[in-house]
């Protein structure tokens, strides 16, 4: 049982930081659709940083970089040169796959050491919960701490309804003075930070070797997760769980050989997606202000 | 410091500089980005996008890999104008394939060429149901159209998988995952030419771009449907305020632009596989995107958009043959593509500005 949910919680992790990374990032009025190519640099971005530097920690990093520096090409031309968001994260997907397919030519066969776990003094002697939730890797940690950080941030701060103003109206922000495209950079590359984090969590902890498209979708489960949660940090949790949770199911059912064919369990986790989706949609109305108003605009700021 | 100053109509001459521009400087950099990774920028500047032209019968296989770009982004072209995002075409050339295979496996021993037009027919129904999934979601209860089109692709790809290791599994296939072969009458077959004999892999399902690309420029400018999808994409308030029925038009461009991915799906395997496999199309639903932009979502722009595309498609297969390069690639160059190519629009509403600091 314990075994069963630290592979939920393992499952979920990318899911979930690439998720909040992208709530940021939309309620800002940015939608970037390319949060499986931010993910995929990510993953290998860290895999040469701890074959190069052989400290899986150099990972986090490197994997954080890669998705600030897809980030960045996306803020270029969408937030500057005011391109079709939509068009341009789906480039950003599809450039990503094939840079990381060429960047990621030479590690193929090459295997990384696992990020270690670390316990947390007395926390983790708690029996059951202490395993589970005190005896995690550094990546596990920092997403719960930037769940919070970000809850916090976007309630509280002055800076986060900042944020939110310019992702509801951005010319009303505009005139009373604050730098749109500025603020819209800084969460697009914020994104694209916990997108790479994500993906870096994949060949660092769930399977340490390279292959092409190793996301396998998780960055556009992770938007449909921004979706399922409403805009609302916390509730990316419970949805990465979800996920998680449906994702092991289907394995753990073809490893024991459930009646189901294999590729039928496989479907699983898409197919849920489309029924979270749908059944959200009830609240997600048009009426409804959960849904940044300026979501997916280019901003033309008059000089 | 660079601004952007709104222009008082729209430029025509970056709708013609634009592409051509964003070409050469998609060449710059991906061979910059080549050149960085530690690969000879000009062989590979050869192999990807000279090589195709080497000699006649590859010059041929450039037009029969153009065939399903073409198809696939005519349809995305609808659903791109009336700004409905459907990018799960790949899933749609899938499931439209596996219909139609599955349908002619049931006849043996038909021979009749005539069969393949019921082929394609079969082929346009299942490639419009799986499109039909998020046009219906997206119009009763506004589900994003973008995340369940993509979703279904995950699903078809699946699907495909286990109806041909499974049920559709030649029993005389020696455990390959294949189904039988298809009957004659659903193959689809070369063209020969008089006194060469075959070019390539040049076959009759070409001819369907001939009619596809003059009824598809007709419909988008000379029609009302046309019209309404462009002013449903371009302003949708007037659009509404017009009395356009949106949820029609929506579903409509997602239901054709399914069904063109489906007939794509029946025309390759039908003139170039002979059967079903796990594996069918090769990333053509998800080009085809770039396809549709690249011919600025325009049927004669998309026909070259697709020479192009399959022209890189084929040097990248090249590539990876001579210098080892992973067929990948192409999608470093299509991104770039896209992101240069999408600047152009902007351009074309905008004049660049040079602000001197002050």
């Amino acid at each position: 049982m314990d075994a069963l949910m630290l592979t939920i919680i393992a499952t979920s992790i990318p899911l979930l930081l690439a998720a909040t990374g992208e709530l940021i990032t939309e309620k800002s009025g940015v939608l970037n659709l390319g949060v499986e190519g931010m993910m995929l640099s990510g993953a290998v971005g860290a895999l040469g940083a701890v074959l190069w530097l052989e400290n899986p920690y150099f990972g986090i990093i490197a994997g954080g970089l890669c998705g600030v520096l897809m980030a960045s090409i996306f803020s270029i031309f969408t937030i500057n040169f005011m391109t079709n968001q939509v068009a341009t994260g789906l480039g950003l997907t599809i450039f990503a796959t094939g840079l990381t397919g060429l960047a990621g030519a030479p590690l193929v066969g090459k295997t990384v050491p696992s990020l270690p776990k670390i316990e947390i003094f007395l926390l983790s002697d708690i029996p059951f919960i202490g395993e589970i939730l005190f005896k995690q890797d550094f990546i596990a940690y920092l997403s719960v701490a930037i769940i919070i950080l970000i809850t916090y941030f976007l309630k509280y701060s002055k800076s986060g309804i900042v944020l939110r103003a310019v992702g509801d109206d951005h010319q009303s922000a505009h005139s009373v003075g604050y730098p749109v495209k500025k603020i819209r950079w800084y969460a697009a590359c914020f994104g694209g930070m916990c997108a790479g984090i994500g993906g870096a969590y994949i060949p660092l902890v769930l399977t340490p070797h390279w292959s092409e498209g190793m996301t396998a979708g998780r960055g556009w489960i992770a938007l449909a997760l921004v979706v399922f949660a409403s805009w609302i940090p916390w509730r990316i949790i419970v949805g990465a769980l979800i996920f998680g949770g449906i994702t092991i199911a289907q394995l753990v059912g073809q490893a024991r050989g459930w009646p189901i064919p294999s590729q039928i369990l496989s479907m699983m986790p898409y197919l849920a997606t489309i029924v979270a989706l749908t059944m959200i949609s009830g609240r997600i109305s048009k009426s409804n202000s959960v849904v940044p108003a300026s979501l997916g605009k280019p901003f033309f700021d008059t000089q | 410091m660079i601004t952007f100053v709104p222009r008082d109509k729209v430029s025509k001459n970056w709708t013609i500089i634009g592409p051509i521009l964003s070409i050469f400087l998609t060449v710059f950099f991906g061979l910059l980005i080549f050149t960085f990774l530690g690969y000879n920028p000009l062989e590979t500047l050869y192999q990807v996008f000279l090589s195709p032209f080497s000699r006649i019968d590859r010059i041929s296989d450039i037009f029969v890999k153009a065939c399903p770009l073409v198809i696939v982004g005519i349809g995305l072209m609808l659903c791109f104008r009336a700004n409905v995002w459907n990018i799960g075409a790949e899933g749609q050339f899938i499931m439209g394939t596996l219909l139609a295979g599955s349908f002619a496996l049931l006849f043996p021993s038909v021979e009749t060429k005539f069969f393949i037009f019921i082929m394609m027919v079969i082929g346009f129904i299942g490639g419009a149901l799986w499109a039909f999934i998020p046009a219906i979601l997206k119009t009763k209860l506004n589900v994003n159209e973008i995340l369940v089109s993509l979703m279904l692709v995950y699903v078809a790809m699946l699907f495909i998988d286990f109806i041909v290791r499974g049920p559709l599994r030649d029993p005389m296939s020696f455990g390959f995952p294949l189904s039988k072969p298809y009957p004659d009458g659903a193959i689809i077959n070369k063209i020969p030419f008089p006194g060469i004999g075959y070019l390539g892999q040049l076959h009759y399902g070409i001819l369907l771009i001939l009619l596809l690309i003059p009824i598809s420029w007709l419909f988008v400018n000379k029609t009302l449907s046309g019209f309404k999808i462009n002013v449903l994409g371009s302003a949708p308030k007037a659009a509404k305020f017009a009395g356009f029925k949106q949820n029609t038009i929506t579903i409509t461009v997602l239901l054709i632009s399914g069904g063109l991915a489906g007939v794509a799906g029946v025309i390759e395997v039908s003139a170039n596989i002979g059967q079903l496999q796990p594996e069918v199309s090769f990333g053509y639903g998800f080009t085809a995107i770039i396809v549709a932009f690249l011919g600025r979502l325009n049927p004669i722009g998309i026909l070259f958009a697709g020479i192009i595309i399959a022209t890189v498609k084929l040097g990248a297969d090249n590539a990876q043959m001579s210098m080892g390069i992973p067929k990948v690639v192409t999608g470093l160059f299509e991104g770039i593509l896209l992101f240069f190519l999408l600047t152009g629009e902007t351009l074309q509403k905008y004049k660049i500005k040079w602000l001197k600091d002050t």
